[in-house]
């Protein structure tokens, strides 16, 4: 690896940590960005030549805050406005930067930098932008080609997103074990979010967008690393290494989609299923279940079969059930008639999702799974509706093709032989 | 004498990688480990998972499981190689060759008992 490629992955992984402090430090996101900006600039002319520094989040840290600070000396005296209160304010908190350099330190910092991001006033699309931008230092470029947006539009769009989180009234004390909690939630959601942007595009004619799932597992590691006793975290860590781990396999060589009993196993990745199976005992061990363990143990029995056919489908059932009393939805229903169709067939299913016509009338999966349930009980006529309704509900070419490859089937079959 | 190369590093680089860049990594050091292998001079190789799937097992009168590593060091431990060195002049030779071009850390440790089947020889 080059030394410029290795600095390159040094300033990426030291970015959550370095411009976290730095916004505990100037309480403001702009200038926390352009310190970092400034130190990592000075990383690269410098540690070619001095090698690198045993502790380069430290260093790039006291360097930005250092720029930081010359900036502010700058602007007060071209500006001529006293900045006094502000220097003397910055001034009391230097000796307990020193201190504050340990992990267990960064991890507020962190969390408060991810928490800005998920601002509830923020639609999710920019809640995910903000915190590709800063936490992740993706390129506006990068984001805008995630979602496959210009670079202006999407410039606008952080933009403003920046301008709304910096009038919200984020504390910057240390917070306490209740608002630290709510805070680890919001942002674990986010962070779900993300992943789930990757994992099934909702626009675009790109299905799967792999490098949003990177991100979004790098970021439930680096949470993970920071919360390592939160059994939540670590189900939502396995929960997305489960289903990341099945990338290679679910599309084929003309980007159609390959659904899950049709998917060569053998291209599952085992190292991440190894690695979720590990974090769903380990969170096990804590007895205290929630949302994302149980959607991670649904993952788990699919990861564990070596075959579609030895799929565990009454435990997913069951885990399902469990979802649904935890967390009651009309999604987590629709998800456990899957289930329940393999256990007890069609017609029980189908008569499970008939209530969801209402709260998912605009839901593609549920048009789908109708049509397919209805298509298995041979009511071909009605299956072929349900599909033409799931086509017009599709968000990526993708899903409609496989839709329409039913739909095929369903007139192929209904050909006299 | 039988040294066991412990492979250092701070996690979130070679986390941050990409598959394609981790499996470069790999293939580079495969170049040199196959070759100790066909010598018979390489034993067992260890890759761990990441530090946020360790637990931990402080002993005593209550023995306490904890989440997480032992140590909160910047530079856990990755992995390890067994390597049989003539010598410790031989075996940094051979770090220095398995790490090239990487910023990889390794402690060498002579090793005191080794139990290939788990059971003494």
């Amino acid at each position: 690896m080059s030394d410029v490629a290795w600095i390159d992955s040094v300033l990426r992984s030291a970015r959550p940590q370095a411009v976290g402090a730095l916004v505990r430090y100037f309480r403001s996101l702009d200038q926390a960005e352009e310190a970092f900006q400034e130190a990592c600039l000075r990383a690269l002319k410098n540690w070619p030549i001095n090698g690198p520094p045993r502790d380069p989040t430290a260093w790039l840290l006291m360097v930005g805050r250092n720029a930081g600070l010359d900036e502010t000396r700058r602007r007060s005296k071209s500006t001529s406005l006293p900045a006094d209160d502000q220097i003397s304010d910055l001034g009391d908190t230097e000796a307990d930067i020193a201190e504050r350099l340990d992990n267990s330190h960064y991890r507020d910092d962190v969390l408060r930098l991810l928490f800005i991001c998920c601002h509830p006033d923020l639609p999710a699309v920019q809640q995910i932008a903000l915190a590709l931008r800063i936490v992740s230092g993706l390129s506006v470029k990068e984001i805008a080609r995630a979602f496959l947006v210009g670079e202006s539009a999407m410039e606008q769009r952080i933009t403003r997103a920046k301008s709304r989180v910096a009038r919200a009234d984020v504390p910057f004390e240390t917070p306490g074990a209740i608002e630290r909690a709510e805070r680890l939630a919001a942002v674990a959601a986010m962070i779900y979010l993300v992943f789930n942007e990757g994992y099934s595009a909702s626009g675009g004619d790109q299905h799967v967008r792999v490098p949003l799932c990177d991100e979004a597992i790098r970021l439930a590691r680096l949470l993970l690393g920071l919360f390592a006793s939160e059994p939540e975290i670590m189900g939502l860590t396995a929960l997305l290494l489960l289903q990341h781990a099945r990338t290679a396999a679910r599309l084929d060589s003309d980007d159609e989609i390959i659904v899950l009993e049709d998917q060569d196993r053998r291209q599952w990745d085992r190292d991440m299923i190894a690695e979720g199976l590990a974090l769903i005992e380990k969170a096990h061990r804590h007895r205290r279940p929630g949302p994302y363990q149980l959607q991670a143990a649904i993952a788990a029995v699919h990861a564990r079969a070596p075959q579609a056919a030895a799929t565990a489908w009454s435990e997913i059932d069951q885990l399902y059930g469990e979802l649904e009393r935890m967390q009651p939805s009309p999604v987590v229903t629709l998800n456990r008639a899957v289930a329940v169709s393999k256990v007890h067939g069609p017609a029980a299913a189908l008569a499970m999702i008939e209530p969801l016509a209402e709260p998912l009338g605009g839901y593609f999966h549920f048009f789908g799974l109708r049509g397919g349930l209805l298509m298995q009980l041979g009511r071909a006529n009605e299956a072929r509706t349900a599909f033409d309704q799931a086509i017009a509900l599709a968000h990526t070419p993708a899903e409609a093709a496989h839709i329409r490859r039913h739909l095929d089937r369903l007139i192929a079959e209904s050909r006299p032989a | 004498m039988l040294y066991a190369f412990l492979c250092c590093h701070d996690e979130a680089i070679p986390n941050s990688w990409t598959k394609a860049e981790d499996e470069a990594v790999l293939t580079k050091r495969a170049k040199v480990t196959d070759k100790l292998a066909a010598r018979g001079k390489l034993g067992p190789a260890v890759r761990l998972m990441p530090r946020t799937a360790a637990t931990t097992v402080r002993m005593g009168r209550d023995p306490v499981v904890l989440d997480g590593p032992f140590a909160e060091t910047k530079e856990a431990l990755l992995g390890f190689y067994l390597i049989d060195c003539d010598s410790l002049e031989e075996a940094i030779d051979i770090a220095k060759d398995i790490g090239r071009e990487e910023k990889v850390v390794f402690e060498i440790r002579p090793v005191k008992l080794y139990l290939p089947q788990g059971k003494a020889s």
